[in-house]
């Protein structure tokens, strides 16, 4: 079936990734690698009674062979953000890191899935995509960054506000980017309707905009999120790998519109003009982006307004990961 | 700021990993005197807050942690042994897997007796179609044993065995959510019986039917194991006690 590599198996986000991947009944194949500590991470998970036969990799030396023979690599390597740090803060050493892992899967298994959680996503998918294209094995429709958690936010903040909502069941569409005011929760095309006044659809708006930043304050210097960022990222993966296996399954991302040229027309005249990246609801199938899935009804005119502030904020992240490449 | 009382007010189920962990060397009694006192303070509060929860414990050394709550809820008046549990669902977990990477299944084994080295007892007998020579199965039962070991030396000081002991936790505590909800469950945990009461031990990891008052049956061990199985349940008879004399004290002392 599905062999998975954790890149960062170690960390905050990574270990607990690890354990719910071990879990998934998809998985043969678990490769757990990160610059320290993983021998301890996968002698742990290796004792849960699941087929997924766990592999460590420890340091520079050992990543090839963990990015060997694996169909889909998820990368929540590098450092987390502290109080007062913006994504954008973490650029510099986040950059490096995705830029050596991508180019490790490139070398050694050009066609794996490429799920991109280290921060700035807005920055490091670009920066990923710029090295898969000058090796030559650029895929659109299959790398990927993962924004799941600001569409689980979404529907758990509205539940906090609704009680009667089902958080698990309620699907709210999130577009744009990964980081502040680039993320836009379409909360009036929201899968099940909610009744929401403008001050409430403004408060909810930041809320799930600034979700990240409620979590890193909360932990007060310990991180940033790691737990509902592992279900997060566990959920995104096994949400791929129905799909690797023939179910159609809709999971937002942010991915090159050049996956689904088509399908990016929508997104692209309410607003995203002629940005490469953008997060959309994607569906899924065995090649990875099958394609953009339409977003079910017109944004509202709030909605339009946040687009337009993502778009300019996104535009200036996306170049900034381009050129930390070209440049580099 | 009155948190713990807070935490626990209105619990049905109470789940206790609260404690250090081993370094390499050391076994769970060496955390005796840092987890005794953290599990005694948290049962001290649960008996105050929600006597009615079901207690899962989970900080080592279980042998004594359980015994320790178990004196807690007696001095409080409070105690009904069908709600105080010792998690040994990871020495389960491991025994499948082991089992498993071996013979290419992840069937079920039952794992009684406690949760300490020896005193873990993997019933390989119990596995249907299972067939293990002598020294297939001495190397088993022994890795089954001090798998924690194994990861607390892979972990280097950083720590012991976190992710599986979670995925364990969270298992077990599903089971006697699942009983809650009516389901009919059997399960293995370390708890209050007198199946060993001649021998002067008052707590077992056995056989346990679940329901929604926590234990509903506590069931013997199965009269077919094995000879080999019988001697290790003898072996850990004088461990147990003396991890379980040690906790008891330990309340009647402090």
């Amino acid at each position: 079936m599905v062999a998975v590599a954790v890149l960062g198996a170690a960390g905050g986000i990574g270990q607990p990734l690890s354990l719910l991947l071990k879990l998934n009944a998809n998985v043969t194949k678990l490769h757990l690698y990160d610059i320290v500590n993983v021998p301890g991470v996968g002698a742990d998970i290796s004792h849960i009674a699941t087929n997924a036969e766990v592999k460590s990799f420890l340091g520079a030396g050992q990543l090839a062979q963990a990015v060997s023979g694996i169909d889909l690599a998820i990368i929540p390597a590098g450092v987390p953000r502290k109080p007062g740090m913006t994504r954008d803060d973490l650029f510099k050493i986040n950059a490096g890191i995705v830029k050596t892992l991508v180019e490790a899967i490139a070398d050694n298994s050009p066609r794996a899935f490429i799920a991109v959680i280290s921060n700035p996503v807005n920055s490091t998918v670009p920066i990923a995509a710029e090295v898969l294209k000058a090796k030559g094995v650029f895929d659109p429709q299959r790398l990927f960054g993962v924004t799941t958690l600001d569409v689980v936010r979404a529907s758990r903040f509205v539940r906090d506000l609704r009680p009667s909502a089902d958080a698990a069941a309620l699907r709210v569409p999130v577009i744009g980017g990964h980081s502040g005011n680039t993320i836009v929760p379409l909360l009036s095309l929201a899968s099940t309707p909610v009744d929401l006044s403008a001050e409430e659809t403004k408060e909810l708006t930041h809320r799930i905009q600034f979700g990240g930043d409620e979590v890193v304050k909360a932990k007060d210097g310990a991180g940033s999120a790691t737990l509902s960022m592992a279900y997060a990222g566990a959920r995104f993966a096994d949400s791929l790998m129905r799909a690797i296996k023939g179910e159609t399954v809709v999971e937002p991302a942010f991915i090159s519109l050049a996956a689904d040229t088509e399908g990016a027309q929508e997104i692209r005249q309410l607003g995203a003009g002629d940005l490469e990246f953008f997060a959309v609801p994607v569906e899924l199938g065995p090649t990875g982006v099958k394609r953009i899935a339409p977003l079910g009804g017109e944004p509202s005119e709030f909605e339009r307004a946040a687009i337009g502030v993502a778009v300019g904020a996104l535009a200036t992240n996306i170049a900034t990961g381009v050129n930390f490449v070209q440049n580099a | 700021d009155d948190g713990l009382k807070k935490a626990l007010t209105g619990a049905e189920l109470v789940v206790i990993p609260a404690g250090v962990p081993r370094k390499p060397g050391m076994t769970r009694d060496d955390l005796f005197n840092t987890n005794a006192g953290i599990v005694r303070d948290l049962a001290k509060a649960c008996a105050e807050t929600c006597p009615e929860a079901k207690l899962l414990i989970i900080s080592n050394p279980v042998n004594s942690t359980v015994p320790i709550a178990t004196e807690v809820f007696k001095k409080a008046n409070v105690y009904d042994a069908k709600r105080i549990f010792g998690v040994t669902s990871l020495d389960l977990v491991r025994a499948s897997r082991f089992v498993g990477e071996k013979t290419g299944s992840v069937g079920e084994v039952p794992v009684v007796g406690g949760h300490a080295g020896v005193t873990i007892i993997p019933l390989f007998s119990q596995v249907p179609d299972l067939q293990l020579s002598d020294a297939e199965r001495d190397a088993l039962t022994h890795r089954v044993q001090f798998g924690g070991d194994e990861v607390v030396k892979a972990k280097d000081g950083a720590g012991s065995a976190t992710l599986s002991m979670a995925y364990a936790g969270a298992r077990f505590a599903d089971s006697l959510l699942r009983a809650a909800a009516g389901e009919d469950v059997l399960e293995w945990a370390f708890v209050r019986t007198d199946l060993f009461k001649k021998e002067g031990l008052e707590f077992f990891s056995t056989y346990v039917k679940l329901d929604k008052n926590g234990v509903k049956e506590v069931l013997p061990l199965p009269s077919n194991i094995s000879a080999y199985e019988q001697e290790l349940v003898q072996k850990a008879i004088p461990e147990l006690k003396k991890s379980e004399a040690k906790g008891v004290s330990f309340v009647a002392g402090n």
